[in-house]
Formats: C-alpha cells, structure tokens, sequence
C-alpha cells in the first residue's frame, strides 16, 4: 500500500502535509512552464517568413559544424545529390544569402496594389502641359494644397533661415529642444485648441513613418500584435509589419456603421485573437481615420481608454491629419481626454505629422508624442536610426516662429481643403459616386460598387486596373485598406489642382460609361 | 477541505495496517490516495487543487487590472521566471500586475550603457566652452569635426545670400523616392569618385541614401542577416556597430580580435579562427563588416588584405560590408584604397553581389547634423529591399537640394579638402607629439580623426576594470571624455581613442595640461 502513494518515503518522514502537497504541486508547475517555453519556441523565433523563391535563398551548410576548419574545400568532393549542392551555401557559383525578411519585404511590395499604383503614377506623371497622357496621382496622402504658402515664405525670407544660429556639430539626435517647443506652440494652433504640450515628452524623427516604427519596436516584440480598425491606412502593413515584424489583428468597421469604431468589434477581435494564441500589445487609432475621414468622438475616445486599461494593452493615437478636421463635428485629441484622466496615462502614445500639417510632405517631419518614460528612453535612443537634418530643423524653427505666418497660413489651409473636398465629392455625386461624409483627412471614401463587373475582391482589382491603366489615375482599392466590403475606393485630392479636377472627373466619367454600356 | 476528511480516513486506514497509524495521518487526502486511485489520484488531486488556485489568483489579479497602480512596468513577462519578485505576478501568463507591458527590445535600449554613451552624455550636459565654461568637460569622445567648420560656414552664407534660390521646392515632384533624388545621387556619385581616389566610377542606380551612415549599417544588417545571424567584426570597433546592428535587426556580432603587436591589423588567421569557433556553436555568419580607415585605431587595409577579405567571403559565402566614411579624412602616409576599386579592376573574377560599401558625409565633410548616408551595393535584391527601407529614414527634401548644391560646387569641394587635410595633419602631428612627451604612445595611424592611445602604463589593476577607473579619473579629475577601449570591445586593456578634430592647434596645450594631471595622479598613486 506504501508504495503506491508518490513520493511517500519523503510524505511519511518529517514533512508530511507539507512535502506531500508541495512536490506534486512543483512538478506540475514545472510541467506548465515547461510547455509554455516550448510553445514559446515554437512561435517565437523570426515567424518564417513565407518561403523565398529558390534563386536567392539559401538555407544553412548541412555539413556539421567544426568539419569546414579541417577541410575547408572539401564540401564540393563530398558525392552530393543536385538539390544538396544547390542549398550549399559553399557553391561557388551561388549568390551569397540575402535575409528571408528582406525577400519578404521586397516581394510585398511588388505584388501590393498600392505600391504598384504608386510606381506607375511616379514613372509616368501627369502634367498639363508636357504628359497629358500620364498617370494622375490620387493614391498619395499628401497634401501640397499650401505649398506655395510655404515656398513663398522660404523665398522672401531668403535661404539664410535654414542656416539658423551656424551649424553646431554636435546635436541631439531626437530633435532640437527649440523645434520641440515651436511645435508644443503649433499643434494647438493647428487644433484650434489650447492644450498644453510638454517638449520633454516629444522625439522628432524623420517622418510619422519612423514614428509608428519606432513606436512599433518598443511595444511589442516579434510576432505579437496590434488591433487596428479596418479600413486602414495601405501604409501601415508597410510601416508596422516589415521591419519590426508585428502582426495587424483587423477590426472590421462596415459602410451600415458608417466606418465607426464600435466597441463590440474591439473586443470580438481582442478575444479571438486571444484564442488564436496571439498576444495583443495595443491599439492603433487613426484620428481623423485613414482612409474614411472619420473623427473619434469624446465618448468613443473614453471606451477605448477604458478597453485598453481592462486589457492592460498601449493606445497608438495616429493624429497625423489632426490640422485637417473641419466641419460641423469637434476633433478630440487624445492629449485633451489624458488632461483629464490622471490615472494610467503610460499606455498612451500619439502620432503627429509636421510635415502633414505644414503641407510640406516632402519635408518629412514627425512627432512622437508619448507619456510613457521608458518608451521615450528607447525611442531618443532609436532616433538615431531616422533622425531629423540639422538644415530642415533649423528650417522649421524659422518657419513656426513667424507667428503671423503660421495664423495666415492655417485659415488659408484650411478653406482651400474645404474647398477642395467640396468641389470633389460633388463632382463625384454628379457621377453617381458617393462618398461616405467625412470630417477631416486629404481624401474621400468613395463608393464605386456600382461599378464593379464582379462584386468581390476581385471586381473590385479589375476596376482598379482599368482606372490606372485606362483612365490613368491611381486610385487607391478599398481591399489595400483591407476593408472588408468590397466596392470602396479612396481618392486623395489634396495634391490636385482645381483644373486637374475636372480632368480626373471626365477620365472617371468614361470608365463609369464603359460599364454602363456592358451591362 | 483537508480537515473534514481526516477523521474518515483515519478510521479507514487504521485497519490494514497497524504500524504507523500516527504517520500516515499526515498525507493528504490519504483515504482516497490509498483507496483505488494510488499513484494516478494521488498526484492528480494536488495538481488539480494547485491549478484551480492558480486560475483563482488570475481571475482575481485581472479584476485588479482595472485599477493598476501607477508602479513602473514590470519587464519582460513572457518567461515567468521562477525565483522573482513580488509574490504572485509569477504566475500569471501575463504578468502585468502594474503598468502596461514594453518590448523586451524597449527594456533592453533603455538598460544599455555602455561607457561610451555615458561619456557622451556627461560631456554634453556640462561642455566645455573657453567663455562661459572653462571648467566644462571637453568633448574628445566624438568623431567630429570642427577644423574646417568655417568654410563650410563660408560656403553656406555666400550660397544663402547669392540671390540663387537653392531651396526653391517649386520644381519638387509630389512623390519624392524615398531613396533621395537622382541630383544628389549623381552630385554623390562625383563627390565619392572625388575622395575615393580618382580611379572609380560610382553608379547612381546602385546607390540608396539614408538620413545619415547609421541607419545605412541598420538597414544593410536588415537586408542580409536574419534574427539571430551575426557578422564577424575585427576588433577594436566602433562602438555604435552594438547598436546599429544589435538592436532592432537582431544580427549577433562576433569580434575577430587584433592585437597592439600587429598594430591592430586584421589577421587572416584570426578571422578564421573566429569563423569557424561560430559556426562550431551553431551560430550562421552572414557577413563581415569592417571599417576603412579602422575605427577608432585609424590604419588601412591594405589592398592584398581587400583581396583577402575578398577571397574569404567567397569562400564562405557571405557578404562583405566595408564601412568608409573616413575615405576622405586621410591625413598619413598610408593610402586609401576604397573596395570599389578593386572590383574595378577587377571585376570578372569577382562577385560583385556580396560586397556593400557604406559612406556618409558626416565625417568626410564634416556635416554630421545633415545625416546623409549611403548604401552603395552590386546586389540587385538588397537594393531593392533597402529602397522599401528608406520609408524609414529617409532625407528631407530641404537637406537635399542643400547638399547637391554644395556638392556640386567642385572647386569648393576640392578648396576644403586640401584645406582640411592640411589642419587634420597638423593637428594630428602636434597632439600625438605633446602625448608623446607625456609618455603616451600612439598606435600608427593614417585616417580617421582619432588617436588611439596606449594608456596601460597608468592602469592598475591591468584590466578592464583599471582601464575604466582611469576613464573616470578623465572625466572627473581632467574633464575630457575619450573613448575607454573596453567600449570599442579591445581585447587588450588600456587604450584610449581620442578625438583630435574637435580642437583646434591652440586648445591642444589645454587638453595635453588636462591629460598631464591624470598622468600626475596616477604615477603619485603607484
């Protein structure tokens, strides 16, 4: 009988109830550990990217290790079937091994219909006068509506305001504290909001791009992941899963919502992506939304707070067209819930785009706004990887501190997107397109189902297809947004002129004809 | 629970066995244990009892989740670690009893410290300035240079009041690649034809720009080496490869370990030494990366050394990366030989598709705040790739057409580099003379802006930690920064590398008088 109870040499003895509940209870503790190490193993390590295509991989020496050191040239004697000799990375003949991220990387952004969209417009650009025939670009969030304001300014006040105060040598690599604090003075201008912003919680870096980048490697690690409303912008597959390697978990928001965020479908995909087996770091918003143009409002703003606090998950506030909310609704800032919310704020970052608000987008200038210490340690640290040009900043630091400039300037670019937004949604109503309303953002949310020879993904692709290479304009397919009807497409406009305008309106108004005679 | 049992498992087992009643009282559960379950029930009970404790302690720890403290987050979390911290948050799978959760990559930046980020650092917070800080630390820690800030200065005044509008953004395409324009790509290609001898021709279809040389190496490491591969780099190094090819690419780098008795020059042996003892631990070499001139010793490889290092990758199979962002700060009698003249010159035998050339303008033109950097590569698949990169660091259109004007200014270009030398020369020649007279031996060098001093006569003990001591004295005692070897992972103890650019001829006295009295203390000391 003794010997059928575990362990019962140790139970009998001295410890007794101790002993006999604690051993077993180790072991099955070890056991639990032992398991979630393994399983830990198994996803962890650099998620395989999908198998390169053979020319350019090659996948380690077979031979074991240690024999290359006594016989460095004796792999190709060795009697080796044709497929062996090809996976050697000893063949002479081979080209060395180029990283399966990077395969990766550069394969995705061929195949994508919005990178090819983008070369084609970029190769082969429309221009009034010398290629009437070109492509024109309607798939760029950028917006040049001002431009001119900006380079009418750098004219008059000469080129010495780039030189600044000389050129120093040595600066810091997460932004000039002057330029920090001429955009703590900028951004509630910009919002038309008084709302504190403290400089010490700011890292400039080159682009919102690097911004979200940045961010993306101190939130989470590899293969972990973020929740992001869809449709979403076609540059965050880019900018969030190729180098830091996190996956996107969709939130589907549909045309009968209007786009809105609700958040039921926050926490359906939270859960099922808990039951995948995905760790979810945080939540990406985008505030005024790419590509819908939607603004958050103060009660969404507060349940999503609360969602991430129940889930102890990071909120990224994407605010990069925070300057361009016009319209009857209030854009709400993260920072001004945080104001009054004391408790919890270290989950929160926000994302600004200088260059966006200044409409100067080659000018490539973001901001990274964020109450957590430790993340703003790593990411002054990681600004050195996308820092800012000491030209630019000192550029900038001119720029926003003509206070009269930067007034004139905002109401100026603010009536030209209002009137431009107008001009385009009506031209497009009286094609028989609408477009979801919308309240800020350099583009409309357009919806060409009717349009479609097939309603799918792929009717969606063919439309794509004859708009870029028939009517030549680059539009940008609602399924690059991973929206998940199909039918919708965003047209950026804010780089038109009001001439170019009623060029794209004719070339659509023939693809809309084409069909409508098929049919 | 236990208790209520007791009373009937006692009366059950009491029974069949008579000798030690009294003992089997105490094992928990016995009555079941010893009934017909045995070994299965016996084990299974506890367990089972722990996992629903366990499964308590969670539901109750995430109700508590509503209401987190405001400590700092807990680091990493996904490996409960067993003998660790506060009671219970061990054994939850997520582990966030406090604050939200960061990267482990995030705690890492933030944890590494290393000595010469440290000095950086300090030395920032408190320059020295002739005026308003004589008793600040001097900076010698950086590779900058000031010797020739004035022409640049020069320059740029006379190109902002000529009238020509350099910055003029009409012309400015809506979509800009983000690999820089083709002006300062083929302003690039004639500047490094300049600087790189004469002798070779750049390709502006092989060239990607980047916001500065550092996030050139990143990207490259991104390109070429998976998570977990490493390079091999010749020591003594620069001490930013730790984090341009550490951090965020992942890539592992193995030192290759040069010696002060061949004046720090790259051995073959070593190398494959250092290869194969890698491979024998399972860890894939992708690459070699390797800087010329060196950094921070500043000698160069020699041409037979390029073919050898050539001859190696090819050997191997791996990739060649040769860092020469100091191509064009020579000031010694050694010359430069840059990599793209070899596989000029060469270029049947060679494959092309396995050597990276990095450069920048930091050093050679002194224009470090610009950040313009350059990966210029033969491998169509790593440009392609490190094109998509840019996004992430790409330049500002304003910095751009700023520099293609300078560089296009050729007789500008050709005025400063002579200028430039010249000071470089001289003030190199002046401070290892003065170091010298203190007993300070140099090691030879030809490029770079740095001596790379021999201090282990004022070392004690002979180690890294005396080597560090003595860094502090420098920072405390004499306010200079310079670079403790130990942070550019030097296998030998007790060297230093000093930045010479960042003083001109008449501060040299000042920083020799700094250096005496750590000299002083130490040789008092022992």
């Amino acid at each position: 009988m003794r010997v059928i109870v575990p362990l019962q040499g140790v139970v009998q003895g001295k410890g007794g109830l101790f002993w006999g509940s604690v051993i077993p209870c180790a072991l099955f503790y070890f056991f639990q550990l032992y398991f979630k190490n393994r399983r830990h193993h198994h996803r962890s390590p650099p998620p395989p990217p999908p198998p390169p295509p053979p020319p350019p991989h090659h996948s380690p020496d077979p031979e074991p290790p240690g024999s290359g050191k006594l016989h460095p040239h004796h792999v190709q004697v060795l009697p080796r079937s044709l497929s062996r000799i090809l996976l050697s990375p000893r063949s002479p003949a081979g080209p060395a091994y180029v990283s399966g991220r990077a395969t990766s990387v550069a394969r995705i952004s061929a195949d994508s219909p919005y990178y090819v969209g983008l070369r084609k417009a970029a190769e082969d650009p429309y221009h009034e006068v010398h290629n009437p025939h070109g492509v024109i670009q309607l798939g760029l969030a950028h917006n040049t509506l001002s431009q001119d304001l900006v380079h009418d300014w750098i004219h008059q006040n000469g080129t010495t305001a780039i030189l600044g105060r000389g050129i120093a040598p040595y600066q810091p690599l997460d932004g000039f504290m002057e330029l920090k604090l001429a955009v703590a003075g900028f951004m509630p201008q910009v919002m038309e909001k008084s709302i504190f912003f403290s400089p010490s919680q700011m890292v400039l870096t080159a682009g919102a791009t690097s911004a979200i980048d940045i961010l993306s490697f101190c939130l989470a690690d590899h293969g972990n992941s973020f929740l992001v409303p869809t449709p979403h912008s076609p540059s965050f597959d880019g900018d969030i899963k190729w180098r830091s390697d996190i996956e996107i978990v969709a939130v589907p928001c549909r045309s009968t919502d209007n786009f809105n965020l609700s958040i039921t479908a926050l926490d359906r995909a939270f859960n099922q992506a808990k039951k995948r087996g995905q760790k979810v770091r945080g939540i990406i918003i985008t505030n005024p939304s790419n590509p819908v143009g939607k603004l958050l409002d103060r009660e969404t703003l507060l349940d999503i707070v609360d969602f991430a606090r129940e889930k102890n998950i990071h909120i990224v506030s994407n605010e990069t067209f925070a300057g361009s909310a016009c319209g009857s609704k209030e854009f709400v800032s993260m920072v001004e819930i945080l104001e009054a919310e004391e408790l919890d704020r270290d989950r929160v970052h926000i994302i600004y785009s200088l260059s966006n608000e200044l409409s100067v987008p080659d000018f490539k200038v973001g901001v990274l706004y964020s109450y957590n210490e430790n993340v703003l340690v790593a990411a002054r640290r990681m600004a050195k990887f996308s820092a800012l040009s000491a030209p630019t900043q000192q550029l900038l630091i001119s720029i926003l501190s003509d206070t009269r400039f930067v007034q004139k300037f905002i109401e100026i670019n603010r009536l030209r997107l209002r009137r431009m937004y107008n001009t385009f949604v009506a031209e497009l109503k009286q094609l028989g397109i609408e477009c979801t309303s919308s309240s800020g953002g350099f583009y409309c949310w357009a919806n060409m189902s009717k349009l479609l020879r097939s309603y799918g993904e792929k009717g969606e692709l063919e439309l794509w297809d004859r708009l870029l290479n028939v009517a030549k304009i680059n539009v940008t397919p609602g399924s690059s947004c991973h929206c998940i009807e199909p039918g919708w497409f965003r047209f950026c406009f804010t780089t038109l002129s009001e001439k170019d305008v009623s060029v794209v309106m004719e070339r659509i108004r023939r693809i809309s004809a084409a069909t409508k005679s098929e049919s | 629970m236990t208790r209520t049992r007791e009373p009937e498992s006692k009366s059950k087992t009491s029974s069949p066995s008579s000798s030690s009643t009294g003992m089997k009282l105490i094992v928990p559960l016995q009555g079941v244990v010893q009934g017909r379950g045995g070994i299965l029930l016996g084990s299974l009970i506890p367990c089972a009892l722990f996992y629903f404790f366990q499964l308590y302690l969670k539901k109750r720890r995430r109700s508590n989740d509503k209401h987190p403290s405001s400590n700092p987050p807990s680091p990493s979390s996904s490996f409960p670690e067993l003998p660790r911290t506060p009671s219970r948050s061990n054994l939850s799978s997520r582990g966030s009893l406090t604050g939200v959760r960061l990267s482990r990559l995030a705690t890492t930046i933030s944890d590494d410290d290393s000595a010469y980020y440290v000095g950086l650092n300090r030395a920032s917070r408190d320059p020295y300035h002739k005026l308003t800080n004589p008793d600040g630390i001097i900076q010698l820690g950086l590779s900058d240079n000031t010797l020739s800030l004035d022409l640049i200065g020069d320059w740029m005044r006379k190109w902002g009041s000529g009238g020509d509008d350099g910055l003029s953004i009409n012309g400015i395409a809506t979509y800009q690649a983000f690999d820089g324009v083709d002006e300062l790509k083929l302003a690039l290609s004639d500047f490094m034809h300049q600087v790189m001898g004469g002798s070779v021709h750049f390709d502006t279809s092989n060239m990607v720009l980047t916001a500065g040389a550092t996030p050139a190496i990143e990207i490259l490491s991104f390109c070429l080496a998976d998570h977990g591969n490493a390079f091999l780099v010749p020591t003594p190094y620069y001490p930013g490869f730790d984090r341009d090819v550490r951090w965020r690419p992942g890539v592992d780098l193995i030192p290759v370990h040069c010696r002060s008795a061949d004046n720090f020059n790259l051995s073959m042996t070593a190398l494959e030494q250092a290869y194969s003892q890698a491979r024998k631990r399972g860890v894939k070499v992708r690459g070699i990366l390797v800087s010329n001139p060196s950094n921070p010793v500043g000698n160069m490889l020699t041409q037979d050394m390029l073919y050898n290092l050539i001859d190696f990758a090819e050997d191997k199979n791996i990739h060649l990366i040769v860092d020469e962002v100091f191509a064009g700060s020579t000031y010694g009698s050694e010359k430069f030989v840059s990599i793209a003249e070899i596989l000029e010159s060469d270029s049947e035998y060679i494959d092309k598709r396995r050597i990276h050339i990095i450069y920048g303008l930091s050093k050679d033109l002194a224009l470090a705040g610009f950040r313009v950097g350059v990966i210029y590569s033969f491998n169509k698949n790593v440009l392609a790739t490190a094109r998509k990169l840019c996004r992430f660091s790409s330049i500002s259109a304003p910095t751009q057409r700023l520099v293609t004007s300078m560089l296009s200014d050729k007789k500008f270009i050709q005025d400063y580099f002579e200028t430039n030398r010249n000071r470089m020369r001289q003030v190199h020649h002046e401070f290892v003379d003065a170091l010298s007279k203190l007993g300070i031996k140099c090691a030879k060098s030809s490029g770079g802006m740095f001596c790379w001093a021999d201090m282990s006569g004022l070392i004690k003990p002979y180690s890294e930690k005396g080597e560090l001591e003595l860094w502090e004295k420098f920072m405390s005692i004499a306010k200079i920064n310079i670079t403790p070897g130990s942070a550019c992972h030097c296998i030998e103890p007790g060297w230093f590398r000093i930045c010479f650019t960042t003083m001109s001829l008449e501060e040299i006295p000042l920083v020799i008088e700094r250096i005496r009295r750590v000299v002083e203390v130490c040789k008092s000391s022992s």
